[in-house]
């Protein structure tokens, strides 16, 4: 959409197609694109190729690392550390579920019901980011603790019981548990899901609302055929911003969860700060990452926006 | 922004814009740009930089390489230590013995806190030291087994004894020996941190706890104990328990504890493998007992009337944070006078009055009670003969060794 910005405003038809482009400022795109170019070389495309590299070595550290086309590395991690593939994906698509259901009547409010309230719910929305993201977990230990408000109320309506049964929990607590690293997830990465909500929700022109109402759409029917669609850009860039970090993430699984919840970023960051062994965490990124990369080709072919993000 | 939206314009607008986009100056389209850029990158990349690639081997010269001696021309060296673990003034930001060796040598410390973490610490030290280069640090403190490591590696430097006269002799007998550091000849210890069993009287409710059994074992602590993430303290700590010398252990002993950890893990007995925010986790009472690092609870017991700790009848585990000189150093000579300086027992006193870890110095009990009578009582800070006979270290590993329980050990805790 942003490169539409760039075509001339008032366009004649009738002009000649092929207009000899002018000499100068033909590369200036060029020219605007090195810093970003440099930078993305520099802090993307080199340590990608090093990590690469590194994927295929063998050695130790005594003895150094060569490069010995050991591609057996992947399937060993694979086959080794899919559980916690498998746990990471599913956390973080529940977290972007729950991101998706409690962010959008939120996005949704500040961008049509909010009036004057609408800066304030911004700034609420945007505040926890002033704090760091290590506090921000951490609170929901204090939270969540188990002799704490939450975690009594919670057992004294048997909610504990119910998630216990389902699996989410583990006896009459919340810490240490799934429930609470999916939890942990959702609020960390709520953010990232409202604010591309909002600002495609926002875009809506209200008047297509009244237009529906015109045709005798009931309010449910008008959101189900006007505004849900026309929002799905936002819907499709928030799960994208939620999923992939979710992810990779480590943090909430260290902190609030236990042995049986580790996902594939501890193990990473096991395999290369403690074990030392630094192929099999090299593979494991980028199992990660073609992964991840898998999964969301095909979910943006799927949901049909392709040239909407 | 609205008044480009094609659906908008008219028809023949549209198509005039399309045109301009595919075939004009703008044709250059996001996608095409990260088709063309991928593509880039990679015949860039290419597969002969991935096999140009490598880590050079490590261990080349053990001993050390030392750089050209910068002492005697700068007065300066640089200390990098882990954070909260020197005394500080009321006022919060000097440090007392830091500014007394300054009057006493003219040497100003460049004091920074930058150890957080050993692994960690490794990984950002590795890249200069494994290039033969300067880290810009003259000491740095590292806990004995990665210490080890970098002794193992040739990374540290040998120290010269005849700079380190009060080191010599008052380092206390407990510590004067490790395998992997004989006669200390590469390290000296900062502090000792001994690894104890603390609990919370509250959150217990008269459930006794004694030993690793109990906290293994005992059924009302399901899902309420905690262990450490740190390898040997843990292992340690289990291997006693299972009436092992972790000084002396074998594979099959090692294996042996791990399979008794793993099954308290299975049946949900333990809670979390922390780092040392189990502290939080411990006065809130959602860990009723745990592994735990004695100064930290010594600090905890005297904030939360709850907590408390206990040594195993089977003894407990002390390792050490050491001063260390890594390879290029600039001020060799001025870090072994402040590594002999904390060697005085005043100035050793007046660190752990601070800072409440096991001191390695021997004679500080006097200087201690002046400052503070009941640090000089607590035999976590100056452990007695019989505290000392109890006390075991865990042997030092080869690198093969500790690939293989590292690797066990985080199974256990997850991954």
């Amino acid at each position: 959409m942003s490169t539409l910005t760039e075509a001339p405003a008032p366009l004649a038809p009738a002009e000649p197609e092929h207009k000899p482009p002018r000499k100068r400022g033909r590369f200036t795109p060029y020219w605007l694109l090195l810093p970003g170019m440099l930078w993305l070389i520099v802090f993307f495309a080199l340590p990608m190729i090093y990590q690469a590299s590194t994927s295929v070595q063998t050695g130790s550290l005594e003895d150094g690392y060569k490069v010995t086309w050991h591609f057996a590395t992947y399937w060993d991690a694979l086959g080794e550390y899919w559980p916690q593939f498998l746990r990471s994906v599913s956390y973080a698509a529940a977290a972007t579920v729950l991101c998706l259901l409690l962010g959008y009547p939120l996005a949704y409010l500040i961008a049509f019901r909010a009036g004057r309230w609408k800066n304030l719910i911004m700034i609420l929305v945007i505040a926890p980011f002033f704090t760091s993201f290590l506090i921000r977990t951490l609170a929901w230990k204090t939270i969540l603790a188990d002799s704490g408000v939450v975690v009594h109320t919670l057992n004294s309506l048997h909610v504990l019981d119910v998630t216990s049964w389902l699996g989410w929990t583990a006896g009459d607590r919340v810490l240490a548990t799934p429930l609470a690293v999916v939890c942990g997830l959702t609020y960390n990465f709520l953010p990232f899901m409202i604010l591309p909500l909002y600002t495609s929700l926002e875009r809506i022109d209200g008047r297509l609302h009244e237009a529906a109402g015109d045709l005798y759409a009931k309010p449910w029917t008008t959101f189900r055929k006007v505004t849900f669609p026309l929002s799905m850009p936002g819907v499709v860039s928030g799960t994208l911003l939620t999923f992939i970090p979710a992810a990779g993430d480590y943090v909430n699984a260290e902190l609030l969860g236990s042995t049986d919840t580790r996902m594939i970023g501890n193990v990473i960051q096991t395999q290369f700060l403690r074990i030392l062994d630094y192929p099999t965490a090299a593979a494991l990124s980028f199992i990660l990452m073609a992964g991840i990369l898998a999964m969301v080709t095909i979910y943006i072919r799927r949901s049909g926006t392709e040239d909407l993000v | 922004m609205e008044q480009y939206q094609p659906d908008r314009l008219t028809p023949a607008q549209a198509a005039a814009m399309r045109r301009s986009l595919r075939n004009g100056r703008a044709a250059m389209t996001r996608r095409s740009l990260l088709r063309a850029s991928a593509g880039g990158a990679l015949a860039a990349g290419g597969l002969g930089a991935l096999s140009a690639c490598g880590i050079p081997a490590a261990g080349k010269s053990q001993g050390g390489t030392s750089a050209q001696d910068h002492s005697a021309q700068e007065k300066v060296v640089n200390f990098s230590n882990w954070t909260e673990y020197i005394d500080v003034d009321d006022k919060g930001k000097g440090h007392p013995t830091l500014d007394t060796f300054r009057r006493r040598t003219g040497i100003t410390v460049k004091y920074t806190e930058d150890i957080n973490d050993n692994n960690e610490f490794f990984g950002k030290l590795k890249p200069q030291l494994a290039a033969g280069q300067d880290t810009g640090r003259d000491i740095i403190v590292l806990t004995d087994w990665l210490a080890a490591r970098l002794i193992r590696l040739g990374w540290v430097q040998k120290l010269d004894p005849s700079h380190l006269p009060h080191a010599y002799t008052n380092l206390s007998p407990q510590f004067r020996d490790p395998d992997w550091d004989p006669g200390r000849a590469y390290s000296y210890p900062w502090q000792g941190i001994s690894t104890v069993i603390a609990y919370n009287k509250k959150a217990l409710d008269g459930v006794e706890v004694k030993s690793v059994s109990d906290l293994l074992d005992n059924p009302k602590l399901k899902g309420r104990v905690g262990f450490l993430s740190e390898m040997r303290d843990s292992m340690g700590m289990t291997l006693l328990d299972m009436g092992k010398d972790p000084a002396k252990f074998t594979d099959d002993d090692f294996d042996a504890a791990i399979a008794r950890l793993q099954k308290a893990v299975d049946k949900g007995q333990i809670r979390r493998f922390t780092g040392n925010d189990y502290t939080s986790d411990l006065t809130k009472g959602d860990l009723a007992a745990c592994v735990a690092w004695a100064g930290d609870v010594v600090q905890l017991k005297a904030d939360s009337p709850d907590v408390d700790f206990v040594i195993p009848d089977s003894g407990y585990m002390t390792s050490t944070d050491n001063l260390c000189i890594p390879n290029k150093a600039r001020h060799k000579t001025n870090a072994e006078r402040l590594i002999d300086f904390y060697y005085e027992p005043a100035q050793a006193a007046a660190l752990a009055a601070y800072i409440n870890y096991v001191t390695p110095v021997d004679g500080v009990k006097p200087y201690l009670a002046k400052i503070d009578e009941d640090a000089a009582g607590n035999p976590l800070i100056v452990p007695d003969k019989a505290m000392q006979a109890r006390s075991h270290a865990f042997r030092s590993l080869s690198q093969k060794e500790e690939t293989t329980y590292e690797e066990k050990f985080a199974k256990l805790t997850g991954a």
